[in-house]
């Protein structure tokens, strides 16, 4: 599955602890990260100039790690449902999402699932995210008010 | 050179007021690739129990980075911004940012530690409305990497 959505709506009682959810992919190009720095106001040079993100010793440009949090956010909204609210979201950032000058460009991979049932209609996620086979999500883990 | 830690507990100034618009709120959505309506259509947010479009989680950053960015810039840190990279980052929210918020941001800087080259410093930043509505805490580690980490792979 590429770029869409997980599933509809989700309630409460009908999630189980344990469950896996299935794994969506998402392209990260060059434009998406221009695109990135305008909406988000951060041009840091490593994320669209490459000369500099070598001089400073990473392989290419990078993505924002923001930019792949965000990903890690879609995923777990487009599982939840317009009805829910994230209540908590945290992510470390374990290895940069290179991105190649070229027409594909990269992809993040997400992969959740349910860690545990909490009270007050909330649920609890663990979250994945890989990049060429590399972790650059890691300890990722939103917690969600569904309906 | 570490990070100065005589500057954990520091707080800084409130921020100007922002104010959350649905053009924006659009502009972040179409950047990080998300179609859903609930950041677009003010129909589909009040159907999803929302009073206007709502902006997606990570959109407080755009917020938070504002303000600890005056924290980021204190000279008395001694931070060399092109050697960051963002180590960690939390949200806590007490509902979703929408349109129409105005919103002030304010930092504490709450730990400053180094392990070998590498300096972190995580602040927290509160977004609360102006009339005081606590809406999300962002909680950033950034990470300095020092002269031999940036040597490390250097061309």
């Amino acid at each position: 599955m590429s770029g869409g959505v997980v599933s509809g709506t989700v309630g409460y009682d009908e999630v189980q602890a344990g469950a896996e959810l299935p794994a969506v992919t998402y392209p990260v190009t060059r434009l998406s990260l221009v695109k990135y720095c305008g909406a988000s106001g951060d041009f840091n040079v490593i994320h669209w100039n490459e000369r500099i993100a070598k001089a400073v010793g990473l392989p290419n440009v990078i993505a924002h790690g923001m930019f792949s949090m965000a990903q890690a956010g879609r995923y777990v909204t487009d599982w939840a449902g317009p009805g829910a609210t994230v209540a908590e979201f945290g992510v470390r950032f374990s290895a940069p999402v290179v991105v190649p000058d070229d027409d594909t460009g990269a992809t993040i991979e997400v992969s959740g699932k349910v860690e545990e049932k909490l009270d007050d209609h909330r649920v609890a996620l663990s979250l994945t995210a890989r990049s060429d086979g590399t972790k650059v999500l890691a300890r990722a883990r939103a917690i969600v008010r569904l309906p | 050179m570490p990070i100065n830690p005589d500057y954990v507990g520091r707080t800084y100034p409130v921020s100007a007021p922002y104010e959350v618009s649905r053009v924006k709120i659009r502009e972040f959505a179409d950047a990080i690739g998300d179609p859903s309506p609930v950041y677009r259509d003010a129909e589909a947010a009040r159907a999803a129990g929302h009073p206007d479009v709502i902006a997606p989680p990570t959109f407080a950053i755009v917020i938070s980075m504002a303000s600890t960015g005056g924290a980021v810039g204190d000279p008395g840190l001694g931070i060399n911004y092109a050697m960051v990279v963002h180590g960690e980052q939390q949200f806590q929210y007490s509902r979703p940012l929408r349109s129409g918020d105005v919103v002030t941001a304010q930092t504490t800087i709450s730990g400053i530690r180094s392990v070998g080259s590498l300096s972190m410093m995580t602040t927290s930043t509160e977004i609360r409305t102006t009339a005081g509505e606590h809406v999300c805490t962002a909680v950033s580690t950034l990470v300095e990497r020092g002269a031999e980490a940036a040597g490390e792979g250097a061309a």
